[in-house]
Parts: C-alpha cells; sequence; structure tokens
C-alpha cells in the first residue's frame, strides 16, 4: 500500500470528520441542555441537503451561499420545534421523549420521499472537481472549504457559548435547571433557542455534506446513528468531544474503506462505540456524570 | 383482575380462537401479524415495562433467532423444533453479553439504549459479511405447501402459523401475569422505579436486571423463528434493522408500557391503523411513496402527546376493569 494513497485517503477523513463533527456538535449541544436525544437528527441533516439542492436547481445558489438562508430556516424551525413540541416532554420519561422524537423523524424522511422521490440527489460546481496538490497528496477543494466552515462555524459556536450573555445563560440553564429559574432564567424559552442552535449547526454541516455526498431520503435514519456515534465516543454533552469524535469516525471510515471494503466501513463505528461505552461511557472528553 | 375483564378476556379469545373460520386469508394475514408483533411486544416489555430497561436493539434477537433455525434448516434440513432451541441459546448468549457489559460497567439510561443499538448494528453488518448465511443476498427456506400440515418442519397452511402465534401470544400474556406477581416481578418493579432504593433494600439489582434481559431475548428468539418459518427469507438489511426495533417497541408504548394488554391492543391498533391507511390512500387514489408514512407518523405524535401512559389505562378506565 503506497503511503502517499495512504496519507490521501486520512487528510480526506479528517476534512469529511470535521463536517461530521459539526454535525454531532449539533446533537450534542441539544442534550448537553435540554437532556432530549434528537433521534431525527440525521433527517434534519438530510432535510438541510435537500434544501440545498433545492436553491441550487432553482437559482443556482452555491451551497455556501445558500447555507446562510437555509441555516437560518432551521433556527426558527427548530426553536419552534422545541417551544411547541418539545418542551412539554422535558420531565417525561425517556421512552416517552424518544418516541415523540421518532414520530417527528418518520414524517421528516417520508416528506421528503414524497417530495424528491427515492432517487439520489445532488449539486455540481466547478471547484468539486479541482484539487490543491501539496507535494504527492491531492487536497480537493470542496472538501477542504466545507470542512474549514465547518471548523469555522464550531469555533463560533464555542465563542458564542464562553463569551455571549445568551450562551452563558443557556450553560446556567444546562448546569442547574432550578437554579437557573430561581435567578429568573426562562429556561423553556433558553431551550428552544438552543434547539435552534444545534438545528443550524446541523443545517450547516448539511449544505456542507452535500458538496461531498449524493442525499437520499434513506440516508436520514443512517446519520442519526453516525451522530450518535460521534458524539458517544467524543462524550455526549462535550463540544470539543464532538468535533474530535467526527474526525475519529471520519478517519476510521476513510482506512476501513481502503483496507477492508467499504460495506464493512460502520462496523468499525460501531464496533469503537462499543469498546468507548465499556470502557470510558462518558466519551473520550466527556466528563463523568 | 376483576369478573368484568375475565369474561371480555374470554370473549376476546374466544373470536381469536373461531378466527379462522370465517376470515379470509387478507384478515388471516393482518391477525397472524398483529400477534407476532404483539407477542414479540410483549417480550421486550418484560426488559422495558417491568424492569425499566430500555431496548432499541431488539431486532437483534429477532434477527439471531431467526437465522439460526433457518440456518439449521437450509443447510442440514434440522426442523425448526430442534433449531429453537439454538436460536434460544445464541440470544441468550446475546443478552447476557450486552446485559453483563452494560450492568458491569454501570450503563444505564440513554446509554444503555444506544449500546443495544450498537450491538444490532453491528451484528446486522457482520451477517451481511457472513458466507453461511448468504450474506446481503438473503437466506431462503422452500415455501410450505399451503394444503398439508407438517408440524415436524413448520410447515403449512396460514391458520397453522396464526394458531401457533395465538399459543405463543397467550402464553406470553400468562407467563408476564405470572411474573408480576412474582418476587421477580416485585424485584423488576422497584428496580424500574429507583435502582438506588432497590439496591439499599438489598436487592441483587445486577441479578434480576440479568434475569429480565436473558427472559427477554429468550422470547424474542422463538419469534425470530416465527418469523424465518412464516416468511421463509431472511435479509440482514431488513431483519436486523434499527426500523424493525422500532416497530417492536411501538406497539408497547402505544398501548402502555408496563401493562399486561398494553403490548397487544397497540400492536393491534397499529397495524389496523396502517392498514386502514393504505386503503383509504389508495381509494382516495393518493399513490405517491411515502404518504402513508406521513399519516401514520402524525397519528403517532397525537397519541403520544395527548395519551402520555399508552391507549390501554384510559380504556381499562373507561371499561371499569382497573389494570
Amino acid at each position: 500500500m503506497p503511503i502517499d494513497l495512504v496519507a490521501n485517503v486520512v487528510i480526506a477523513g479528517v476534512l469529511t470528520g470535521l463536517v461530521y463533527g459539526l454535525m454531532a456538535l449539533g446533537l450534542s449541544v441539544i442534550f448537553g441542555v435540554v437532556r432530549v436525544v434528537n433521534f431525527a437528527h440525521g433527517e434534519m441533516m438530510t432535510i438541510a441537503m435537500y434544501a440545498t439542492v433545492a436553491l441550487f436547481a432553482a437559482f443556482r445558489l452555491d451551497p455556501f451561499v445558500a447555507v446562510v438562508p437555509v441555516a437560518a430556516a432551521f433556527f426558527v424551525f427548530g426553536y419552534a420545534l422545541q417551544a411547541g413540541i418539545i418542551n412539554p416532554f422535558i420531565t417525561r420519561p425517556e421512552h416517552a421523549q424518544f418516541m415523540l422524537v421518532l414520530a417527528i423523524a418518520i414524517i421528516m424522511v417520508n416528506g421528503l420521499l414524497m417530495a424528491f422521490g427515492p432517487d439520489a440527489r445532488n449539486v455540481q460546481v466547478d471547484y468539486q472537481l479541482e484539487s490543491f496538490a501539496l507535494g504527492p497528496v491531492l487536497v480537493d477543494k470542496a472538501r477542504l472549504y466545507a470542512a474549514g466552515t465547518a471548523l469555522a462555524v464550531s469555533a463560533a459556536l464555542f465563542a458564542f457559548f464562553k463569551f455571549a450573555r445568551i450562551g452563558k445563560a443557556i450553560r446556567a440553564c444546562a448546569d442547574n435547571y432550578l437554579g437557573a429559574r430561581v435567578v429568573g432564567l426562562d429556561v423553556k424559552r433558553y431551550y428552544a433557542f438552543t434547539f435552534g442552535l444545534g438545528s443550524a449547526c446541523v443545517a450547516v454541516a448539511g449544505c456542507m455534506m452535500i458538496l461531498l455526498v449524493d442525499v437520499s431520503p434513506a440516508l436520514g435514519p443512517a446519520y442519526t446513528l453516525l451522530a450518535f456515534v460521534i458524539v458517544i465516543v467524543g462524550g455526549l454533552g462535550s463540544m470539543g468531544g464532538a468535533l474530535l469524535g467526527g474526525v475519529l469516525i471520519g478517519v476510521s471510515e476513510a482506512l476501513a474503506g481502503l483496507f477492508i471494503t467499504p460495506s464493512a466501513k460502520s462496523m468499525f463505528s460501531f464496533g469503537l462505540l462499543i469498546l468507548v461505552l465499556l470502557f470510558r461511557p462518558q466519551g473520550l472528553l466527556g466528563r463523568k456524570p | 383482575m376483576n369478573r368484568r375483564a375475565l369474561a371480555l378476556g374470554v370473549l376476546l379469545l374466544g373470536v381469536m380462537l373461531l378466527l379462522p373460520a370465517f376470515a379470509n386469508s387478507y384478515v388471516l394475514s393482518v391477525a397472524t401479524l398483529i400477534l407476532f408483533l404483539a407477542y414479540t411486544g410483549q417480550a421486550w416489555n418484560v426488559m422495558m415495562g417491568f424492569a425499566g430497561q430500555l431496548s432499541l436493539g431488539h431486532s437483534l434477537y429477532v434477527g439471531v433467532g431467526a437465522y439460526a433455525a433457518a440456518g439449521l434448516f437450509f443447510h442440514f434440513g434440522i426442523g425448526p423444533w430442534a433449531g429453537i432451541w439454538l436460536s434460544i441459546a445464541l440470544c441468550v448468549a446475546f443478552g447476557a453479553a450486552i446485559g453483563f457489559l452494560a450492568f458491569r460497567f454501570g450503563i444505564s439510561g440513554v446509554y444503555f439504549a444506544l449500546l443495544t443499538i450498537a450491538f444490532a448494528e453491528f451484528t446486522r453488518i457482520g451477517f451481511d459479511h457472513l458466507d453461511w448465511t448468504g450474506g446481503p443476498g438473503g437466506l431462503f427456506i422452500k415455501v410450505a405447501q399451503r394444503d398439508q400440515i407438517d408440524l415436524a418442519n413448520f410447515r403449512g397452511p396460514p391458520a397453522m402459523y396464526y394458531y401457533a402465534m395465538l399459543v405463543l401470544t397467550a402464553g406470553a400474556l400468562a407467563l408476564c401475569a405470572a411474573l408480576l406477581r412474582s418476587r421477580a416481578g416485585y424485584y423488576w418493579q422497584a428496580i424500574r422505579e429507583n435502582e438506588e432504593a432497590a439496591q439499599a433494600l438489598g436487592i441483587n439489582t445486577f441479578r434480576w436486571k440479568m434475569l429480565a434481559v436473558l427472559l427477554s431475548s429468550a422470547m424474542t428468539a422463538v419469534s425470530g423463528v416465527f418469523f424465518a418459518f412464516y416468511y421463509n427469507n431472511l435479509f440482514p438489511e431488513q431483519i436486523f434493522n434499527i426500523s424493525r426495533s422500532i416497530e417492536i417497541i411501538l406497539g408497547p408504548i402505544i398501548g402502555g408500557v408496563g401493562t399486561l394488554f398494553g403490548p397487544i391492543l397497540g400492536a393491534a391498533v397499529l397495524t389496523i391503523l396502517a392498514d386502514a391507511i393504505t386503503e383509504v390512500l389508495a381509494a382516495l387514489g393518493w399513490e405517491i411513496p411515502g404518504i402513508k408514512q406521513v399519516f401514520y407518523g402524525v397519528v403517532l405524535l397525537v397519541v403520544i402527546m395527548f395519551l402520555p401512559h399508552g391507549i390501554w389505562p384510559t380504556l381499562a378506565r373507561r371499561l371499569g376493569i382497573g389494570k
């Protein structure tokens, strides 16, 4: 196996992994604050991908432009979903929350199937075929831009939670529900805001991902599982962990595809998940519960 | 359990027993599917409803149980009465591995649920690469002669499968009713409500949670064997799919988690609902792919939002028959 081929595959894996990481970051932020596992996460990802496809088909809108309206729309959608449907469920048992989000996911997947049919869709822009050469290593332009955007959005989110007043308030709600209410925070509104932010993350990830893969409705549940694997490996609720998990899974998928067979790639991800759950259940960067 | 409940139960059982005499083959196949989902849901309910351990990977046991018995039959001509023991043994081994790892390492709640998904997915991909069972191309067993009954190989007319499933469902109901009143049942409910308190009272929570997992996996193995010999074809992509796990748990959740009759009622309501939606949409001429599931999802959403404890507790109160 030539070393530059392996290097190429690893770099592509890292870049794709950063986009995975941003997707998982959305899930992680929602779980970390609202304590609801968003079983419709991958479905939301595919909706964002289809939205980008539709905007491209209708207005020739580049995915890097389309990301702005799509993310904004997803923020509003996520906010409304949490405020209208999920908020009454936050005190219910886990299986009830699970069923609720699952019903939403079923509606999403099949709504897409109705609107777009079962065939795979994509966007075609010229820079998808171009690449940068670093010695023997070729880096796809589209993949590099997508990873850069994912990294930038993740950094913005970190900064938001660290410095912005709303970000601090949200962390307070996550830390101590009762305490946050005692000091007068409208916890349910912050929950809705958080769900909006998580949705916006997954929207950006979706806009980037459509540059790398074709989308079909069946991809939704697969992305949901992938996002779970990533956040558990990285640490559910840990923001850095989501990115690290994304990169690890991206690289392991790429290497499994190269050395074994592409169809076995998710077996590695699930194997990694089982190992992490057993030996470090809080995840690589997670805090002990 | 009062008189009225007993009367309703006997009436229902009577109707079910006589059903093949007047039902056409379509109704019989729907009834068999309902019983299949009711039985499997009951098995899941032992783990979640009684002991509070949320499994989202029960397709693992259906799949392993189905493949073990079908593989023996396909390769060596060994019938299901012998094969079922291999199925049960393998599923119990899987259940023991998952339960042991999870409970020893203190994994619970959402993490436990995700671990069960991970095991099911891992096994699905494993079977995709296992040549002995045909890999992704599937495993097919010879379709039954519909006009003669071959009990030794469990081949026969639809009514035979219907009665087999009826016996299983009634047996599971009786077993669960007995379990709920046994020491194990009370320990499980104590663990479900508050595990730490149960432990403080001296209950060996590890042992009793393991028992729930083992029993549930063994019961689900049997429904896997039934699945293999009823449908005659197995694909890893279908049988291990997470959507099958979800199909299994929808019934008990809609019917009422932890209740005895909830899984049966839920399976009936959901199966009939899905078929009714298909019929109505076909009559209206709205046959767009996906539209059926969208309606199904909307109804599911409404039930979950407005009947948080499931249909059965509410219905039982209306009928005045307690739990």
